[in-house]
């Protein structure tokens, strides 16, 4: 059923090009190599103590900074969240515009393999330590999305998965237990989405390149 | 409405009427005379507002059947133009000329269904699918829990139940 003998051309505004700089000289721009940084993430191993590699955690754990990327149903489950009847501001959480101040990416519901590209984007744009938490049923096993022809199945083949709140959707009140379970995760050191993504950063990608058949970006978005 | 679809009857004599509500009305014509009665539509009668192009895939009679609703403003009524296509091979004439937003929902059904729209704008370009490699998804010989399975790693463990066995067993375990 599957044609995988079909090629995705290179998009126009991907191709090499030779622009003209303000100074009147002429250079190449390869937008695929020229704005990316070529080199595969690091494993950034823990502080030589471990007091101050405890401190480390309880401090991070207290201030998740979370991407504002819906991308599913789930999304509307955040919105309350940030209002004063549940406020999750007062747990040191709050969201953030763009995936350089971010440490946290919800997965919020359903991701359809045209997301799925922007989500990995967006998560390797983010700072080391980030975590994952996967929202919803649909991250879990496919939820009622089990059979569509274009939502991912398991989010930790794509993506290392910190943590999972199940419910279709979970509500707000689950969202905050979850939150303070991933804090205890951090506390206790285990959250190490960062480090097991850059380990297995191989596996990984042949994960993502089965499914957006159309890979056209840098291996590695930082 | 019914001397609208009378003076339509007449210039178009067509196949059926549904009267589907007092303000909304069916009309299937052939294929080739879409255009003419889009424009005298639009132009004579006031159904300026193309509201939506669909299509719907009647398998079993090996036809695609498309839609063209049409809104009156002024009278706020609505009428549907239906035309019948062969399935394989399926190609329409493009009414991007008469309404722009045509030429969206033509790319839509040509990714979707397959349905080919010669001469309008960028039809062939990708709409909501990136990097799609199985059959246009909403024919309805496409099986998508085949292409699912095939194309995505499942999680083991999953269980699905018919939810009125399901319930039956539960409510009377007695019964089996």
């Amino acid at each position: 059923m599957k044609d995988d003998s079909r090629k995705f051309p290179l998009r126009p505004e991907l191709e090499p090009r030779e622009v003209k700089t303000p100074d009147g000289q002429t250079i190449t721009v390869d937008p695929l190599r020229d704005y990316f940084c070529e080199a595969a993430p690091r494993v950034h191993a823990p502080v030589y103590v471990k007091i101050v590699e405890d401190f480390f955690n309880w401090a991070r754990s207290e201030s998740l900074w979370i991407l504002g990327f819906g991308t599913g149903c789930g999304a509307i489950e955040m919105r309350p969240l940030m209002t004063p009847r549940f406020d999750a501001y007062r747990f040191g959480i709050q969201w953030r515009p763009t995936p350089r101040q971010a440490n946290l990416l919800m997965i919020s519901g359903y991701l359809s393999v045209k997301t799925l590209k922007r989500a990995i984007r967006s998560y390797e744009q983010m700072q080391s330590p980030k975590y994952v938490v996967g929202l919803g049923s649909c991250t879990i096993n496919g939820g009622m999305y089990f059979d569509s022809y274009n939502t991912i199945k398991r989010l930790d083949d794509y993506l290392p998965v910190d943590l999972y709140i199940a419910g279709c959707m979970p509500r707000p009140e689950a969202l905050l237990k979850g939150f303070e379970d991933l804090k205890k995760i951090i506390r206790a050191g285990k959250a190490e989405g960062a480090n097991a993504y850059a380990e297995n950063f191989a596996q990984y990608k042949e994960r993502q390149k089965a499914v957006i058949h159309d890979w056209d970006m840098p291996d590695y978005n930082w | 409405m019914d001397k609208i679809l009378a003076r339509l009857e007449e210039r178009f004599p067509g196949r059926a009427t549904t009267r589907q509500r007092p303000d909304l009305a069916f009309v299937t014509i052939e294929a080739a005379w879409l255009r003419e009665a889009a424009l005298h539509l639009r132009d004579r009668e006031g159904f300026t507002h193309l509201v939506l192009l669909t299509a719907v895939d009647w398998l079993e009679a090996g036809q695609f059947q498309l839609t063209y609703l049409l809104h009156n403003r002024a009278r706020a009524c609505d009428i549907g133009l239906r035309v019948m296509l062969a399935r394989d091979a399926a190609t329409m004439e493009s009414i991007h000329d008469l309404w722009p937003t045509g030429a969206t929902y033509q790319r839509e059904l040509r990714e979707m269904f397959g349905i080919d729209f010669p001469g309008s704008p960028r039809v062939d370009a990708e709409f909501i699918l990136e990097g799609w490699i199985g059959p246009p998804p909403y024919r309805r010989d496409f099986d998508t829990l085949a292409f699912a399975e095939s194309n995505f790693r499942h999680r083991e463990g999953r269980e699905t139940r018919d939810p009125a066995a399901h319930m039956k067993h539960k409510l009377y375990p007695e019964k089996g």
